[in-house]
């Protein structure tokens, strides 16, 4: 079978982000750009799936400028086999993203699209389950576990109680949870080969989407800071601190 | 203003979640429908309509119902919202799960996690793993949002006096089946309600060490959390996690033992109102924001917490 694997340029994990002086976003100009960490996942799963035998080809996609296209070589070099570009704003909504990845889905016919359970920057945490809704396919949200099982696929979800296992009929989406395995780094000759793997390029014009926002960024600020507060030197005066001073316990 | 909550429930009671979403939706306005949809959720619902600040409880019993499918539960919720102008879920692993699936059925883009209610269509939610808050304004119809539950107080099962309707089941073809679950039962509070919770990262070294952490809640009354080194390593099941990709907790104190202070595990708790920081290593970024902080070996300290806790005040 054929797998989708939608993935996002986001600020690099590990890079704390400022607020523009006027409020009207993050700053992205000089700033250590990566794929996004779920979506690393989402890819690594798909290539274990293709080592295993089950998977044919993956295809990346990615919604965003021009420069996404290093993106999408990341995901190459890692082994997938070829992307798409769809050129569209950075800040596209999920709705308007899952409704490009729909449009890429009925070109491509792949059985399983498996996404990151959210993006770190938007922490929005809803375009593979929007994607579902569009395709009316099952949806296994937040796994951390995936075996392909005749014409299912069953998965391991994280929810807030514990683990809980579905079943989903193929064709199916999933979104990857931090835990469903560890991505592996590019090999040098990979990086060489990923450089003469195709990428189409795309507009939502040519895919017939209708991107236009539905919400109003107003302002975007820093949150309210936390200051540092004493040191205690035993555990007497921690609790002593705690009962008298805090009166928390 | 009409506002539609989803209840989380597991049949018999509300999850927690459901109580602070209500409030959030009273911020909005005072006409508040709750769904229960379920199997076997009559005595339920008749709970439900108790609460607090609920004029309407919608109650649907059907087995396919019973696991949250959101497969199955999108179409419902679908021909239940036309007749409001918002539909509010809690940001929890079920209504993440739920909500943007119904949104793309009504074509609506969902707002996560909201933090703050500005008015009837602006909202403040954290972005960034909660290192920005951007103000967000919606044009569409309806609105369909996810509430950040730390942020509201919970509503009470007490003094309200609302209807019970019965819907019908909305037909669907079967797309996913439930296998089975493993749920973490403890005798302790749940995290992301707990007043007061104590968590251990990487520095606890095994899951054997978290009884020492174990003791202290119990001593506390407190619920025990990780940080996600600790769940990696297979220290504790996942449900422990705490942070921008686990739970959100704010409670009135919150106990870090062995955790850096990665910004990510900071996205989880640092709403909490009075944040204590027991680790080594003296530049541990936790120390930035503890109210408390003591630079201290954790296998010496907690039997010395536990001891001092035993004292009378
Ligand atoms: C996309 C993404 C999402 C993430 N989501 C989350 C999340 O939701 N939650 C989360 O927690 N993390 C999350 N992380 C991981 C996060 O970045 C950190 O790696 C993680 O929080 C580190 O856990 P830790 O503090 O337990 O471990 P470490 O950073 O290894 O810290 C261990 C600490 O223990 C101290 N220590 C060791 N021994 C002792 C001792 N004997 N006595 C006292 N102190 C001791 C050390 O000094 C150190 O400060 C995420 C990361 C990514 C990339
Ligand atoms: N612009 C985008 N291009 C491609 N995939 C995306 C994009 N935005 C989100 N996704 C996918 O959807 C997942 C969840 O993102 P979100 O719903 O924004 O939190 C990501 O991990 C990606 O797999």
């Amino acid at each position: 079978m054929k797998v989708l694997v939608p993935i996002k340029r986001v600020i690099d994990a590990n890079i704390k982000i400022r607020v523009k002086s006027d409020s009207s976003a993050v700053e992205l100009n000089n700033v250590k750009m990566a794929m996004n960490p779920f979506c690393e996942i989402a890819v690594e799963e798909a290539i274990r799936l293709r080592e295993a035998g089950l998977v044919e080809e993956i295809i990346l996609v990615t919604i965003g400028a021009p420069q996404c296209q290093e993106t999408i070589r990341t995901g190459l070099a890692m082994g997938a086999d070829r992307g798409v570009l769809v050129e569209a704003d950075n800040d596209t909504e999920p709705l308007g993203v899952a409704k490009l990845i729909h449009a890429i889905t009925l070109r491509e016919n792949p059985r399983l699209v498996l996404l990151g359970k959210q993006a770190i920057d938007g922490d929005n945490n809803q375009t593979g389950q929007m994607l579902a809704g569009l395709l009316g396919w099952s949806i296994g949200s937040f796994i951390s576990k995936l075996e392909v099982d005749g014409d299912n696929v069953n998965v391991v979800r994280e929810v807030d109680g514990g683990l809980e296992k579905v079943a989903l009929s193929l064709p199916a989406v999933a979104t990857v949870d931090l835990r469903l395995n560890e991505p592996r780094y590019a090999s040098l000759p990979n990086i060489m080969k990923a450089k003469k793997k195709p990428i189409d390029v795309l507009t939502p014009e040519e895919l017939g989407v209708d991107v236009s926002r539905r919400t109003r960024v107003v302002n975007v600020e820093e949150p309210p800071g936390r200051d540092a507060g004493v040191q205690v030197s035993s555990a007497e005066e921690l609790v002593d601190k705690l009962r008298n001073e805090a009166k928390v316990i | 203003m009409s506002i539609l909550v989803i209840a989380e429930h597991d049949g018999k009671e509300l999850r927690s979640g459901t109580l602070n979403t209500i409030t959030a939706a009273g911020q909005i306005g005072s006409d508040i429908s709750v769904l229960i949809a379920g199997n076997d959720c009559s005595s339920l619902s008749n709970t439900c309509a108790t609460i607090d600040g609920v004029s309407q409880v919608l109650v649907v019993n059907d087995p396919m119902y019973q696991h949250d499918l959101p497969e199955n539960l999108a179409p419902l919720i679908k021909s239940l919202a036309n007749d409001y102008s918002h539909v509010l879920a809690p940001a929890s692993t079920y209504g993440k799960n739920l909500l943007p699936r119904v949104a793309a059925l009504l074509d609506v883009q969902q707002i996560s996690d909201i933090s703050a209610i500005l008015s009837k269509d602006t909202f403040v939610r954290p972005i960034y793993a909660g290192n920005a808050l951007a103000t967000v304004q919606s044009n569409d119809a309806i609105k369909l949002i996810t509430v950040r539950t730390t942020a509201f107080e919970a509503a009470t099962i007490q003094g309200g006096s609302a209807s019970v309707v019965e819907v019908p089941s909305i037909d669907c073809e079967t797309l996913s089946t439930f296998l089975g679950e493993e749920l973490t039962s403890t005798e302790r509070p749940e995290l992301t309600s707990a007043s007061i919770i104590i968590s251990g990262g990487r520095g606890m070294q095994s899951g054997e060490n978290f009884s020492m952490l174990e003791q202290v809640a119990d001593q506390l009354g407190a619920a025990v959390g990780a940080s996600r080194a600790a769940v990696d390593a297979g220290y504790v099941p996942n449900d422990y996690q705490v942070g921008q990709t686990g739970k959100v907790v704010a409670p009135d104190l919150y106990i870090a033992v062995g955790i850096s202070g990665a910004i990510q595990h900071l996205a989880g708790m640092k709403d909490s109102k009075v944040i204590v920081a027991i680790n080594k290593d003296e530049e541990a970024p936790i120390f930035q924001i503890a109210d408390y902080g003591w630079v201290t070996d954790l296998f010496s300290a907690m039997p010395a917490l536990a001891a001092a806790l035993d004292t009378d005040p």
